[in-house]
């Protein structure tokens, strides 16, 4: 028994060893952005303030990039949803052969450093635009390629998300509205897409949150215009603020929040199934008796 | 343009074989069962939903890539001549990479950037492998539903902060005046603080941290699906830990653990962050070097050519890895 003791012990240390490496220096750097001096310090605490909170409101390029980085969300999110969903469509019903060769072209911005799918955007765009003589107008721009770059991968992702709930659809469904005379596009409009929705919103929050926190391909892409990211890249290249930190305290914030809301609606949830269950079982019982 | 040019008609080739192809073997084998495309989405949402795959596989996805590789085939020009008599095909920027072009002499900087680059990475992999498995096989295995959310929303709350402020976060941890530091002088462990960053300690530990995520969900998700009466029956045939471990759960987690360990060393081969923001002054990463071509000497072709380099470089590490593990790419990277 007492080796088995030992044994949990370890795992308890274990995972709060684990647990610290990954929340120890988010807690430090949170200190810091309550603390007075220059440089971010953790310890000594010399005393309490919320300077570096307005110091980060009042900076221009940040809350510029901020901006930006919301557009370019929303833009790689309104592009890649939709695009996601028909690939995994496409990817259900394409010709036997050609199968392995589109998977290969829908995935392969997944195993793509971003680094590469940066340049290639700015490379075959910049010419395309020139060709085109849109060079000099509106479409030639940062946010434009950052929308185009990023929607490369985050399709992939997307694509992965609905082809994971598109497994577990049952066929039955679609037979029997097909029997009931709905057409085709009846019922992918009200049969598959209402099936799919959770797939639909967990792309489009996972869609803009890595359009949002993307760096490698933005860098590149970006051109003159900035992001939030790539103001924070600048930032931490030129030296060290506490203003950072409070950055990062606000964005913790946010997802602790986020995190709270959706255990909240999975359990409402859960406890919602549970009771439809529960019904259903009492009136098949009721049913069974009824014959009975 | 013609060289250029040549990258468009490429995919309508692709297409129109296996178009010829799906026609010859609908005629040799009717089936009167199967529907056409058009036929089973309607011919609105039909073309809608061919159109959006085809603007992003076509213009997003293999054309940017086909048109890069093109492009590393150039010689640097100023926009005025691109196009012109100079803007010839070679494989300067491409031996540029063997052989420094301005001292005409073998180019060990670049070749050996490349190098650290990719061992680098093979640590951190091995790394990170070392650091999940006990948590993911803890949790696949033994934990409880609830307790297993719970660590799920403590694993994935984190990586909502962005990579920068991450790697923000480990320099205020690693720097001179850093909390470690203060820590090791305060307890008369060193007198003079420790230059984590300067000796690649930081960029270990950065590249480890950005990528724990993605080596944990795969390895959890192939241990999860293990039948617990297969280790059952190992420990009663009086199997000790470590062999349970060797001979029934990494034999069949295989697939998880190639997929993991491909995904967190492309990632780290391909990163930007850690290495700029963590590396020592004389730690050269490979994309560094990519991005200077592109912002300092504004040389896109051998920039590209680089890129493509690394691309094939780590590709084919990687396929060797999984044909020497016996795992097909399918599962690896399904």
């Amino acid at each position: 028994m007492t080796s088995k003791m030992i044994m949990r012990g370890m795992i308890g240390f274990y995972i709060l060893l684990f647990f610290g490496y990954l929340f120890g220096p988010l807690a430090v750097m949170g200190i810091t952005a309550f603390n007075t001096p220059n440089y971010p310090q953790a310890y000594p605490f010399e005393a309490f303030t919320l300077d570096w909170f307005v110091k980060l409101w009042n900076h221009r390029s940040m809350m510029d990039g901020l901006k930006n980085s919301i557009i370019i969300g929303i833009g790689v999110v309104a592009i890649s949803v939709p695009v996601g969903l028909a690939a995994s469509i496409i990817m259900s019903q394409i010709y036997h052969r050609a199968r392995g060769l589109y998977y290969l072209v829908t995935i392969s911005p997944l195993l793509t450093p971003g680094v590469i799918i940066g340049i290639s955007t700015v490379i075959f765009w910049k010419d395309v635009m020139s060709v085109t003589d849109l060079t000099k107008g509106l479409f030639y721009k940062g946010i434009i390629l950052t929308i185009l770059g990023q929607a490369s991968f985050v399709s992939a992702y997307c694509l992965l998300i609905f082809m994971a709930r598109l497994t577990r659809f049952d066929r039955a469904q679609e037979e029997a509205a097909l029997d009931l005379g709905a057409s085709y596009p009846q019922v992918f409009w009200h049969i598959l897409l209402p099936y799919l929705k959770p797939a639909v919103v967990s792309a489009v929050v996972i869609g803009f949150l890595s359009s949002f926190e993307n760096y490698n391909t933005t860098t590149f892409a970006i051109l003159a215009d900035k992001t939030l990211v790539t103001v924070l890249a600048g930032e931490v290249r030129q030296g060290t603020t506490p203003a950072l930190s409070a950055l990062a305290v606000i964005i913790i914030g946010i997802s602790l929040l986020g995190a709270i809301g959706y255990e909240i609606a999975k359990r409402r949830e859960q406890t919602r199934a549970d009771r439809a269950y529960r019904q259903a079982q009492i009136a098949e019982r009721d049913e069974v008796e009824a014959i009975a | 343009m013609s060289s250029r040019a040549f990258v468009f008609i490429i995919p309508v080739i692709v297409i129109a074989i296996f178009w010829v192809m799906a026609v010859r073997e609908a005629k040799r084998r009717p089936d009167p069962t199967r529907k056409g495309f058009f036929e089973r989405n309607g011919v609105v949402l039909g073309s809608v939903f061919i159109a959006l795959v085809a603007f992003w596989t076509l213009f997003l996805v293999a054309l940017p890539y086909l048109y890069m590789v093109v492009e590393s085939f150039h010689p640097a020009l100023p926009p005025m001549k691109r196009g012109g008599p100079d803007d010839v095909v070679t494989i300067a920027q491409y031996s540029s990479f063997v052989v420094n072009p301005t001292i005409g002499a073998v180019n060990w900087l670049h070749m050996s950037a490349l190098l650290f680059s990719i061992i680098a990475s093979i640590a951190v992999t091995a790394l990170n492998f070392a650091i999940c498995y006990p948590l993911a096989y803890y949790m696949a295995q033994a934990g409880t539903p609830q307790k297993i959310r719970l660590l799920m929303l403590g694993l994935i709350v984190p990586y909502w902060v962005n990579e920068i402020l991450r790697a923000f976060s480990l320099r205020l941890l690693l720097a001179s005046r850093g909390l470690i530091n203060q820590a090791l002088m305060g307890l008369d462990i060193t007198d003079a603080p420790i230059d984590f960053l300067g000796n690649n300690t930081g960029l270990y530990v950065g590249l480890s941290y950005a990528y724990l995520l993605v080596m944990m969900f795969p390895l959890y998700n192939a241990i999860e699906s293990l039948d617990k009466n297969q280790i059952e029956a190992a420990r009663d045939l009086g199997a000790p830990w470590w062999r349970i471990h060797r001979d029934v759960v990494i034999p069949y987690a295989k697939p998880g653990i190639a997929s993991g360990c491909t995904m967190v060393f492309m990632l780290s081969v391909g990163s930007l962050a850690a290495p700029q923001f963590l590396g020592g002054p004389r730690t050269l990463w490979f994309t560094a070097v990519i991005y200077d071509f592109f912002f300092q000497s504004f040389n896109w072709p051998r920039g590209a050519a680089y890129a493509f380099i690394m691309l094939i470089v780590c590709i084919a590490l990687v396929m060797a890895m999984l044909r020497l593990f016996k795992v097909s790419l399918g599962e690896a990277i399904k």
